[in-house]
């Protein structure tokens, strides 16, 4: 996993409530045994025309916002499907971290094992967030991952909270299983008393 | 004293190994795992990079049914290049690994969430995972189910636990008597109307209430099933004799001395007196109406009898913004009565709604009857067993009589991943669980609903109020 320290890029504007994993990564692209090719799939059905050509209406296809690295998203941002497909074409499209108010649960844990950050700010703060971003008046930010601070300019910052264990993680690039298996005995131990009390769990 | 509990509480609680903070965050120890053929094969691949075997290869179930064809002739791959691929992964990883595999052609195949329960093999009181997010299903056990990722999935095949935050808790309680025609989808659908698509986001939801007490397993399913479409990770009703006599003929549950000795724990599995829940709702039975969506989100939904509404009227300009867009996408203008709303499409099929007492319903409702022209309409059993067993009850004949397509099972056009997919421009009455842009295929529109509805909205060409139906 990639790890994440300082990031700096174009942020683009996604404020539409309950973008599910359905607009996210489409079907067609969910058909592989591996986890490449994805950034093609990422918003496909609003991204392209019919003809194959991109979209000029759509937001990650206007010039000031090509090559974004952020997204500031509604509310619910990756609801429905389990798919971790549409984290993965998010992360090969280039997109490091996603910014707004509340995420679906499965897709969050996608989005931290797979080292894409993901920001949780209050409602108030995020619908001007939002808004300034989708003016236009901020473009550019730095997120300083150590420092929970996203940087609009020189004197401008936001402060993020975030669960320790999860910025650990997300800072050393932490093979969760890796982890987990340096906790073999525990679960062991655990496991043979669980199997003891409900016998027929075995 | 001991401080009262919630039955989430009790069921975190029993299944933690260890705290890993002092955030809420565990690691939690799952008791079973049901992996299908389209969110694993990154997970077996990973494991083979790693050289690492699974922890416990008999906690896992394996069944195909995301990409397989739905036609009545039964083929052991699929036509489809991409889905075979993944079928023949699937099979060559499970006997690698020592999972067992119900393939397309097994007599026990079927839709993960309708076959785990027929075969018994999630109990009341298990912490169940799979990497599907409508896993919740088995809450109508008294089990706790919840969707996880591929990545999660590695890990629990690796370690049979997953690093868990602790969720909030809320107590849904439903008391009172349905109205004749009125389902558990329905009650299911005015709670995520009620609370919104991101009402439970962070939640577990313990469902409560002579309402639910009442309801068969299957029609509890339905609801816990649905619940992830209001955001929660984890839906569930404490056990009780139904669950238990639901359970009881399985072929996979404990026999004997032990069945009894496991009844008698799974009668622990309740929330105290006074235990306390972070939020609390309570809907009336007694009021709930047969339940449609006009939008793309599950909880853009009204009564049958209602109209379109406008986004003008709501006071919320981003809310008005994506109701708009709904709208648009839907090819509805507001003030349309949802009543008579005409449609191409009509599909009775999913984990939410393709179990036999389903089945049984829309029976009710076709028998003797045609499909309106213009209208194809499909039925797509959620397990081989269930389309067995409708053919044995005469209920096919029903169907095929009526005009239906009668199909084999899977998840079909619920996500359209397979080759049951509409076309742009199509208007769909689905038994299904989600109305997303695109779900049942690009440009398609999708409006959810019980299957006694769809089953009604198929013979009149148009959505309409399966009560009506009933007095004549």
């Amino acid at each position: 996993m990639d790890a994440f320290t300082i990031e700096i890029g174009k942020i683009a504007p996604f404020m539409t409530a309950n973008i599910d994993t359905d607009v996210i990564m489409p079907k067609q692209f969910l058909k592989g045994i591996d986890r490449n090719g994805l950034d093609k799939g990422v918003f496909f059905d609003q991204r392209f025309l019919l003809s194959g050509e991109p979209n000029p209406e759509f937001v990650l296809n206007k010039p000031q916002w090509i090559g974004a690295r952020f997204l500031a998203v509604g509310a619910n941002f990756g609801c429905g499907s389990s798919r971790e497909h549409a984290v993965w074409g998010l992360k090969q499209l280039g997109v490091r971290a996603l910014i707004g108010t509340t995420f679906a649960g499965i897709f969050y844990d996608n989005c931290q094992r797979n080292g894409l950050l993901v920001i949780e700010l209050d409602e108030k703060l995020m619908t001007q967030f939002g808004e300034h971003v989708a003016s236009g008046e901020i473009q550019e930010i730095e997120i300083d991952l150590l420092r929970q601070k996203i940087k609009l300019t020189a004197k401008n910052e936001i402060n993020f909270e975030l669960d320790p264990m999860r910025k650990e993680a997300l800072m050393q690039g932490l093979d969760a299983i890796g982890s987990t298996l340096q906790r073999t005995e525990a679960i062991k131990s655990f496991e043979k008393q669980h199997l003891m009390n409900n016998p027929w769990l075995g | 004293m001991n401080i009262p509990k919630t039955l989430y509480e009790k069921l975190i609680g029993s299944h933690t190994v260890c705290q890993l903070d002092d955030k809420g965050h565990v690691l939690l120890y799952i008791d079973r795992q049901v992996l299908n053929e389209y969110t694993s094969p990154q997970a077996f691949s990973g494991l083979r990079d790693a050289n690492r075997d699974l922890w416990r290869a008999n906690t896992s179930l394996a069944v195909v049914d995301h990409v397989n064809s739905t036609e009545p002739q039964r083929v052991s791959v699929g036509p489809q290049e991409g889905g075979a691929l993944q079928v023949n992964y699937f099979a060559k990883n499970c006997e690698k690994f020592g999972i067992e595999l119900f393939d397309i052609l097994d007599s026990r195949q079927g839709i993960e969430h309708v076959v785990a329960p027929e075969q018994g093999f999630i109990l009341p009181g298990m912490t169940v995972a799979a990497g599907d997010s409508h896993t919740t299903t088995y809450g109508a056990l008294g089990a706790f189910g919840f969707g996880i990722g591929t990545s999660e999935i590695e890990h629990l095949l690796a370690t049979q636990t997953l690093i868990y935050k602790k969720l909030k808790t809320m107590r849904v309680t439903v008391n009172g008597t349905l109205g004749l025609g009125i389902t558990s989808k329905d009650v299911v659908m005015e709670m995520i109307r009620d609370i919104g698509a991101s009402g439970a986001t962070g939640y577990a939801i313990e469902f409560c209430g002579s309402t639910i007490e009442s309801m068969s397993v299957e029609a509890r399913m339905t609801i816990c099933n649905m619940a992830v479409e209001a955001g929660a990770r984890g839906a569930f009703m404490a056990p009780d004799e139904v669950v238990y006599a639901y359970l009881k003929p399985k072929p996979r549950v404990p026999k004997g001395e032990l069945w009894d000795r496991a009844v008698e724990q799974w009668k622990q599995l309740y929330t105290d007196a006074d235990a306390r829940f972070d939020r609390e709702v309570t809907i009336d039975a007694n009021s709930i109406e047969p339940m449609v969506t006009w939008g793309t989100s599950p909880d853009q939904a009204l009564i049958i009898s209602g109209v379109v509404p406008n986004p003008r009227d709501n006071i919320d300009l981003a809310k008005r913004k994506s109701m708009t867009r709904s709208l648009q996408y839907m090819g509805l203008q507001a003030g349309t009565a949802m009543q008579g709303i005409a449609i191409t499409h009509a599909f009775i099929g999913s984990c939410t709604n393709a179990r036999i007492e389903d089945l049984r319903q829309v029976a009710e409702i076709v028998k003797e009857q045609k499909v309106a022209d213009g209208v194809r309409a499909m039925i797509v059993p959620g397990s081989s067993k269930v389309r067995a067993q409708a053919q044995e009850e005469g209920l096919a004949d029903i169907f095929i009589n009526a005009g239906f397509e009668w199909r084999q099972s899977g998840c079909s056009m619920c996500l359209a991943m397979n080759d049951d997919v509409l076309n742009p421009g199509d208007r769909c009455a689905s038994s299904t669980n989600r109305n997303f842009e695109g779900r049942q295929g690009a440009g398609v529109r999708t409006h959810l609903m019980s299957p006694a509805m769809v089953a009604a909205a198929a013979i009149k060409g148009h959505l309409c109020d399966v009560r009506d139906w009933e007095i004549n």
